[in-house]
């Protein structure tokens, strides 16, 4: 079933500079595998394609159900620069939690 | 069991200054070796503090020093708690110079504070290296600081030097909790598990509530208890480096595997290499485990090599900053809205790049091309804010932005209120990367009279 990502996973950004990173965390392990084919670097890109990003980069975690997405170049320059009210991008996991992903019905029901 | 507890007092400029109290109540209570740490400094917050003390030279340390530490100086004192804070900013000596003053009016035996420095590189001296390892040197004209992150081995020396408060101005966020675990446990400078493990403990603690339901809640997904009372944290580190996550006693906030694992990750680029001057810090092998109620275990943190350079930021002066906005609400708002960002397109647009934004309808998530704004089909929503952004060199240019958006009051589109218009220094930042050995820190303990 399609869903999005908010329903399986929690989230977080910090930012640096002009970078920031938004883990991925499951709520639930038995959704782990099933999310790291869903939330693909690539599909992260084009869900963040409006802020142009030079780069995504994600790491895994298995251990502790969680993934790192690392954005470069997305904050129009960092805290010091952008015009944004939310100049640390704070508020840029909950974009990325509304990324549609499909679960297969037995991988919901594990 | 051999733990050292670190308590955290504040996660940022600005944190509540109620915080600590029950954070050292707890530490009391529960006994044991332990230290309270205070981080205070953001990238942009030391910069500020530098032209604060350009203005007034007694000044450049953290604002609410005497509000957030005066209330638990006595009992750290008594209780043989040691204090470590960046609170030194840009002026540690001004920052040790007060702490003294604290302790004299509250009655108290003079305390033993230690002053790190080295991590100011303003001066012409520190100009000179920086300017040799950042790209296209500095400019001169704009420049406001220089600084360059140390660590964690001068403050753990300081304090094995007899040190009750230790006052640092830039050192990396974790080495605040790093230094009096190393003090305790004396680890090997190559210890890089331990150091490690004790780095994580110190990132979890160094954004204060930030890993006890802060920036964490979400109402139904991820309820947190008591927010309005949230706990700061407190950390348990074993010989080992491992550490366990607990809050203070009596308030609210929550501990949890979840709350851990997104502090965890908070900041971090790639896990297998977080980098401080200490060590290269390695996650990617970490268990986190709920032991109990608002008890968590982080363990299995790799060690590596600390890096061979140091990072630096650079500071120059970028002109102004402004913002200003209005709303409109009731029938037919939106179009007012979007009529009100059209009429100060036309007017200002030509003098520099603006920034709209229709709060209700498109805000932060558009980056400052704001296309995101473009996607959203005029609609009829009901309550709009309407926000416009720009910078520009010159401070004229930015004034006269404010004023148009002002005039929207009697020259714009029907029923236009609630006009707030702000402007700021902007700061330009750039980050370059030092050969340590260019630039030791040390430490001195600090004596009346000293010069800032």
């Amino acid at each position: 079933m399609t869903s999005t990502l908010y329903n399986y996973a929690h989230a977080r950004t910090g930012d640096k500079g002009d970078l920031i990173n938004i883990s991925v965390i499951a709520y639930d392990a038995a959704h782990y595998e099933a999310l790291v084919r869903e939330v693909t670097p690539k599909r992260v890109a084009e869900h963040f394609a409006y802020r142009r990003p030079a780069a995504v980069r994600r790491y895994l975690l298995p251990r502790i159900g969680a993934m790192n997405f690392v954005l470069e170049r997305v904050l129009d320059g960092g805290v010091n620069s952008s015009l944004n009210l939310d100049m640390h991008g704070k508020a840029l996991s909950f974009h990325l939690l509304d990324l549609p992903v499909t679960l297969h019905k037995k991988e919901t029901t594990q | 069991m051999n733990t050292f507890t670190v308590g955290c007092g504040a996660g940022f400029s600005g944190d509540r200054v109620d915080a600590p109290g029950p954070v050292v109540r707890t530490l009391i209570r529960r006994g044991g070796p332990s230290a309270l740490m205070f981080e205070t400094l953001a990238e942009r917050t030391l910069a500020t503090a530098h032209l604060a003390r350009r203005a007034d030279p007694d000044s450049g340390y953290e604002p609410l020093l005497e509000l957030a530490v005066g209330p638990v100086l006595a009992d750290c004192l008594a209780h043989g708690i040691t204090i470590v804070g960046n609170f030194g900013a840009a002026n540690p000596h001004g920052a040790a110079r007060a702490l003294v003053g604290m302790a004299r009016r509250a009655g108290l035996a003079a305390p033993r504070i230690a002053v790190v420095t080295g991590d100011d590189l303003s001066d012409a001296q520190g100009r000179a290296i920086v300017s040799e390892c950042i790209a296209g040197g500095l400019d001169e004209s704009r420049f406001v600081c220089a600084t360059v992150y140390q660590g964690a081995f001068e403050i753990a020396q300081a304090i094995r030097a007899g040190a009750q408060i230790v006052v640092t101005g830039r050192v990396a966020d974790p080495s605040l909790a790093l230094g009096p675990a190393l003090a305790h446990f004396g680890w090997d400078r190559e210890d890089w598990d331990a150091l490690a493990g004790a780095t994580m403990a110190g990132h979890l603690l160094e954004c204060g509530a930030q890993v006890t339901g802060g920036y964490f809640c979400d109402p139904g997904m991820k309820d947190v208890p008591g927010l309005d009372d949230v706990g700061f944290p407190l950390a348990e580190i074993a010989s080992d480096g491992s550490c366990v996550i607990t809050k203070a006693d009596g308030s609210g906030g929550l501990v949890s595997v979840r709350t851990v694992k997104e502090q965890l990750l908070y900041e971090v680029h790639d896990p297998a290499a977080y980098l401080t001057p200490d060590v290269a810090a390695d996650i990617t092998q970490a268990d986190v485990h709920e032991l109990g109620p608002d008890r968590v275990r982080l363990s299995g943190v790799r060690g590596h090599p600390r890096p061979l350079t140091l990072k630096a930021m650079v500071f120059d002066e970028g002109g102004w900053l402004a913002e200003g906005e209005i709303s409109y609400a009731g029938r037919n708002a939106e179009a007012r809205a979007r009529l009100a960002m059209d009429v100060m397109r036309k007017r200002c647009g030509a003098d520099m790049a603006l920034r709209f934004d229709l709060i209700g309808i498109s805000s932060i998530h558009g980056d400052d091309a704001n296309g995101m704004l473009g996607t959203v089909s005029a609609g009829e929503r009901r309550d709009v804010r309407l926000r416009v952004a720009g910078r520009h060199e010159d401070e004229a240019v930015v004034d006269r932005l404010l004023r148009e958006l002002t005039a929207l009051w009697t020259g714009g589109p029907a029923g236009g209120g609630g006009v707030r218009v702000h402007k700021r220094r902007r700061l330009s930042n750039s980050a370059c990367y030092i050969p340590r050995e260019r630039v030791p820190a040390r430490f001195d303990f600090f004596q009346e009279g000293t010069p800032a």
